[in-house]
């Protein structure tokens, strides 16, 4: 009897053609996140991936591969022959250990065949088994609607014996699906936009906009923590740090008090472009939710959007601040987002910002800005970051 | 690198670093220890502890070592209050004092202590009259902070003790001497001052270290207890190489302080006169004359953020201070310039900067150019 990990893959299992190149890729980004940890082997078998490692490492292991996108469970299980003999010891062996873990009283056999040569049919090795172990466990019950614990067997070329499923957050392998440029603030909505496109498998670098001397260096350091945070589930990050003041000052000179925030935000935007442009990154993320502040009105979203030509992806468009907060909160970004900043960049806030900006207007007044030269000032003073 | 943030902390002076290397790597006995490397540590506790004393002018019986300014006050309020408490429970101190100071005031409201805070005039000084007002029979304890740390402001201990013993003999005077340790004058003695703390790490000593004077008439009962190290006051091993470069951070500046205080008065005044006649609109919130410290100016700039100015400077590689935060959720609003009477703007755009025998006239005059252009510069965006 040997424990190894197992991995069930959630969409990738419908990948028809292109599922080899799904698989390899997450096994990949699973390697990454438990090399220095060392194991043995890691290999498919039948639509799982299984590794071989020390089972005093597995609980370090789940915890690291909870966070690699497009796994949905992880489960420790005993490994054996597909022999009837093995199969009746190991299922008492994991009743076994689950009864000295926690307390039960009922469970449920689930057997899965996938491999159809098996001469006993799923639910006949459930029953048998269900009875052994009614047999040896006299204080358990069967239950098959709400059972305290499942005891799950896989025929496949071996047999895997197990009774727990940690739950991972499912998606697509990272780097499965191209390029996003995340447009990260030190807020509560960015690092959970990042987040969700990173889930179904796109590659996040980010930028950084700042107005130093205006805003403080540890307010970048802030940023510089969310993102940390953030490459636990996405890995390597390549920031990119632009200095926005120089901008804001030709903008405050220039144009008009209340279409500050707007056409900072076009400059936002542009900038990404330009750096999407040159790193071959596919598409812009942002933070933004409908009508959560003035510049996100409809308006003011087509207004920015018009700014430039690469897709914006918005995947918290039609969420509520507090769905927001909750997945914030589950990957670990809230605490760091909520914490207080020196933030003195409210002397560019306008006191009625525009919430239903004209892209005419909009236009007309960028003509008073040399935009090209500000732009290209702005990316050539940037700066990179590089978040591990 | 300009550093003008010295009532923050100091930099150290090169003996001290000399010294307190040699006791980490050398001389690193236990002072309990009974073999003769633990002596050989605990005579030099004792010496460090005589530097302190002959500065003071005091027996070096009546000094204690502690973990640094916060503690001495702590230690000071919390065993006087604890000793006195059955014979009265009204205390009095003012509204400028440290966070060390307010914060153990504040929870003793809570405890059905009586606390009177005095008010202070626009320069940052109580009003004699109001003391005398307030001292009552039940009164256990006046606490008082000698210089104040935003701005300068050097109260008159010795005629608060006349009053104090004059109305009633036996409240005890606590002085928060962290900013005015080696800087103003003082006379424990005369003054008649029962518990004086006071700190390492602005005198150009090491951090995590302080110490605290209580007259010898008084014996007071620890907050913490253990091994009965400082006479059982302070428990705890001793941190014997932040107490030898504390004392030779002392025993140094017994040596020069006069000439170091004379030259510093002469940085303050010319750098006042500098910025008064190279920036308008600015505002001094510490006094100029001889009644505060010489070490210490705060100045507000109209129409400027402390705090942007901060890193405007920073950026120069000049250090200085603003006593207000912006932060994302509104301005944190420093309680002493409110108690002074200044507006919010006046609050926001305050700078402090402190001085230290390590400055220079071109330092200043460097430091008065980059204040001038960032001014400027920030005005233009802010006077839109």
């Amino acid at each position: 009897m040997e424990k190894v990990l197992s991995v069930s893959l959630g969409e990738i299992a419908l990948k028809g053609l292109n599922r080899k190149y799904f698989e390899d890729q997450l096994i990949k980004n699973m390697r990454r996140v438990i090399k220095d940890i060392g194991f043995e082997k890691i290999y498919k078998e039948q639509g799982k991936i299984y590794i071989e490692a020390e089972e005093h490492n597995f609980p370090k292991m789940i915890n690291r591969l909870k966070k690699v996108f497009g796994l949905v469970y992880i489960s420790p299980c005993i490994r054996i022959e597909k022999d009837e003999e093995q199969i009746k010891e190991a299922s008492i062996a994991a009743i076994r250990e689950k009864i000295d873990k926690e307390k039960i009283n009922t469970f449920k056999v689930d057997t899965n065949r996938a491999d159809k040569n098996f001469p006993i049919k799923s639910p006949e090795l459930s029953r048998q088994i269900g009875g052994l172990i009614l047999q040896n466990f006299k204080e358990l019950e069967v239950d098959v609607h709400n059972p305290d614990t499942f005891l799950y067997i896989d025929i496949k070329q071996n047999a895997y014996i197990y009774t727990e499923k940690v739950k991972g957050y499912g998606g697509l392998p990272l780097g499965t699906n191209g390029k996003g440029l995340l447009l990260l603030s030190g807020g509560i909505d960015s690092p959970v936009a990042g987040f969700l496109m990173a889930k179904r498998g796109l590659e996040i670098s980010a930028v950084h906009y700042h107005s130093y001397p205006f805003t403080s260096e540890r307010a970048e350091e802030k940023v510089k923590d969310l993102a940390r945070i953030l490459s636990r589930y996405v890995g390597r990050i390549k920031m990119y740090s632009v200095n926005l003041l120089d901008i804001q000052k030709e903008i405050n000179n220039k144009c008009k008090e209340n279409e500050m925030t707007i056409l900072s935000r076009r400059f936002m935007m542009k900038i990404a472009g330009r750096i999407a442009e040159k790193e071959g990154i596919n598409a812009l993320i942002t933070g933004e939710s409908l009508g959560q502040v003035a510049s996100q009105t409809v308006e003011g979203i087509s207004v920015t959007n018009r700014a430039v030509d690469i897709p914006v992806l918005r995947p918290l468009i039609g969420l509520d601040k507090v769905d927001i907060i909750d997945i914030a909160r589950d990957i670990e970004t809230f605490e760091t987002s909520i914490l207080p900043f020196e933030d003195c960049c409210t002397v560019f806030l306008p006191k009625h910002p525009v919430t239903k900006p004209k892209i005419e207007d909009i236009l007309k007044s960028e003509e008073a800005l040399d935009v090209e030269s500000l732009i290209n000032n702005a990316i050539e003073n940037m700066e990179l970051i590089i978040i591990e | 690198m300009i550093y003008l943030d010295n009532c923050a902390t100091t930099r150290l002076r090169k003996e001290v670093v000399e010294i307190m290397q040699r006791s980490m790597i050398e001389d690193f006995g236990n002072p309990s220890s009974l073999h003769r490397l633990g002596m050989k540590s605990e005579q030099k506790i004792k010496s460090a502890r005589e530097h302190i004393a002959n500065f003071l002018n005091v027996d070096k019986n009546e000094i204690y070592f502690t973990s640094g300014g916060t503690e001495s006050n702590n230690i000071s309020i919390q065993s006087i209050t604890n000793k006195l408490k059955k014979r009265g429970n009204h205390i009095i101190t003012t509204k400028i004092e440290h966070p060390s100071v307010l914060n153990i005031m504040k929870n003793y409201e809570q405890q059905d202590f009586n606390v009177t805070y005095l008010s202070v005039d626009t320069q940052g000084y109580i009003s004699l009259e109001e003391l005398k007002d307030n001292i009552r029979n039940d009164t256990i304890l006046v606490s008082i902070m000698h210089v104040n740390n935003e701005i300068g402001s050097v109260q008159p201990v010795s005629k608060i003790k006349d009053i104090i013993k004059k109305i009633n003999p036996n409240t005890l005077f606590h002085v928060d001497g962290i900013q005015g340790f080696g800087k103003v004058e003082l006379d424990l003695k005369k003054w008649e001052i029962d518990c004086y703390s006071f700190s390492g790490h602005k005198i150009h000593g090491p951090k995590g270290i302080g110490g605290l004077f209580i007259d010898k008439k008084h014996s007071l009962l620890p907050l913490v207890f253990g091994g009965n190290q400082e006479r059982g006051l302070r428990s705890g091993t001793e941190n014997l190489t932040g107490i030898i470069g504390f004392g030779e951070a002392v025993r140094v500046m017994n040596e020069s302080h006069k000439i170091e205080s004379n030259y510093v008065i002469e940085l303050k005044e010319y750098f006042a006169r500098k910025i008064e006649t190279e920036i308008p609109y600015i505002k001094f919130n510490t006094s100029l004359d001889k009644n505060s410290s010489p070490y210490i100016i705060n100045i507000s700039f109209k129409h400027v953020r402390g705090e942007i100015l901060l890193h405007y400077l920073e950026n120069k590689e000049i250090y200085v201070s603003t006593t207000s935060a912006c932060s994302s959720k509104g301005t944190e609003k420093s309680h002493v310039l409110k108690s002074i009477g200044l507006g919010n703007e006046e609050i926001e755009g305050s700078i402090r900067f402190c001085f230290s025998y390590e400055n220079t006239i071109e330092d200043l005059d460097y430091t008065v150019k980059v204040l001038k252009e960032s001014v400027e510069d920030i005005r233009q965006i802010t006077m839109r």
